[in-house]
């Protein structure tokens, strides 16, 4: 098998290029289906019958849980690509992705907070689900604080990476507790294998959220790694070359 | 694959397999520690610790609940079906709390089996239905029933 594609990938150089090409049509892509999403969940989707307009935060904690898992799939993924091929990249997308991650967490914990008062009666429940899921928010963290924790960025990386590997093991975890045993938490409304049992004048505003967070979580991973690109190529020709264009540019704007 | 990156591929595979194998020990071990509440069935069964703090869970029975017109005491029945637990709570309940809806009831189970809760939780579904729809299926329901009560 050819591998040439794969390691051309790898290049921060290939990347930076690339993604400065796609970043308007993501940007305005993002802004679009975020605006109509929340516009057609939180203002003109049917309120339910049992909640009242309380279940509407769903179009938030849904979306935030789903990224918050997914994204620690790639974090995990770019971490073990990094143990096995030494890439760069991958290790650079795996630093970037533990704090967008533990912003996701946050939130769904957060808004999930807010919905449980108005039904369950509590702010705060320790059910498997929950408590779960605040387990991925101290992996997120431990991911971080890895990273910082040595002065060898490459020690630093590997620490990350195994962390990240471990720490797999609760996404299913997360996602199965609420049919494995008792919680207070409800099983989930949209099934792999079954119709979602939500009305679907619900249930389309809830998958045009989901797609928007899929978006917004590109786009913001997009930003931080080009960023993070650029901190540590600074030594590079190529970098070099690129801060000169943008200060002439500035200077002829001026 | 380069043998190098073969053998760190296996090394990885084997964090994760390490990684999930203690977790499962840990969860297997944690028992019925990770369920966040008793059935009445458990606890008619004596799985449920007697005495100390435990939650119960379950339907709240139709016709079951007596509220205190003086004071916010109230009692009510949780069932699975099999089993049911006499429940007594002074206290606010959820807005959520119903006859016919999940509830989660925390507190000590005494020598009478009467479970005498500090805090009660509505336990709500996955599903979401608009009003109309909810009032048109309950109104179908309602015929149906009158429909096969009927002829006989």
């Amino acid at each position: 098998m050819n591998w040439t594609w794969f390691y051309r990938m790898g290049s921060p150089l290939w990347f930076y290029q690339s993604t400065s090409r796609w970043l308007p049509l993501l940007s305005l892509v993002t802004l679009v289906l975020l605006v109509a999403g929340l516009a057609w969940g939180l203002g003109f989707a049917p309120e339910d019958a049992k909640q009242g307009n309380s279940f509407r935060i769903i179009y938030l904690h849904v979306p935030a849980s789903f990224l918050a898992l997914a994204g620690y799939f790639l974090m995990a993924t770019a971490g073990a690509i990094g143990l096995i091929w030494k890439m760069k990249l991958s290790y650079i997308v795996m630093k970037c992705a533990a704090p967008i991650g533990a912003a996701l967490t946050f939130l769904a914990l957060f808004t999930g907070a807010v919905w449980g008062k108005p039904t369950w009666g509590s702010y705060w429940v320790w059910d498997a689900r929950i408590t779960s899921m605040l387990i991925l928010l101290f992996l997120y963290f431990g991911v971080l604080a890895l990273q910082y924790a040595f002065h060898n960025q490459e020690a630093g990386n590997k620490a990350s990476a195994v962390l990240a590997l471990v720490g797999t093991v609760n996404i299913p975890i997360i996602y199965k507790s609420v049919d494995w045993w008792f919680t207070l938490h409800q099983p989930s409304t949209i099934k792999l294998t079954s119709a979602p049992s939500m009305h679907p004048d619900m249930f389309q505003p809830l998958l045009v959220m989901i797609l928007a967070f899929y978006f917004f979580y590109a786009l913001a991973l997009i930003l931080a790694v080009r960023v993070e690109i650029l901190k540590r190529e600074s030594k590079t020709t190529w970098v070099r070359e690129l801060v000169e264009q943008a200060s002439r540019q500035k200077i002829g704007a001026k | 694959m380069h043998p190098i990156r073969k053998q760190r591929l296996q090394i990885v595979l084997l964090i994760i397999l390490a990684a999930a194998c203690a977790s499962g020990l840990v969860i297997y071990m944690l028992g019925q520690n990770t369920n966040y509440f008793y059935t009445p069935s458990q606890i008619q069964s004596g799985e449920a610790p007697q005495g100390v703090f435990v939650r119960a869970g379950g339907m709240v029975v139709d016709g079951s609940i007596e509220r205190n017109l003086d004071s916010l005491d109230v009692a009510f029945k949780v069932t699975d079906g099999g089993a049911t637990v006499l429940v007594k709570y002074s206290g606010i309940l959820p807005d959520l709390f119903a006859e016919g809806e999940a509830a989660v009831a925390a507190g000590r189970i005494g020598n009478d089996g009467v479970l005498l809760a500090t805090e009660v939780l509505a336990k709500h579904d996955e599903k979401y239905t608009p009003p109309e729809v909810a009032d048109a299926m309950n109104a179908a329901y309602k015929a149906k029933q009158e429909a096969q009560v009927g002829p006989q």
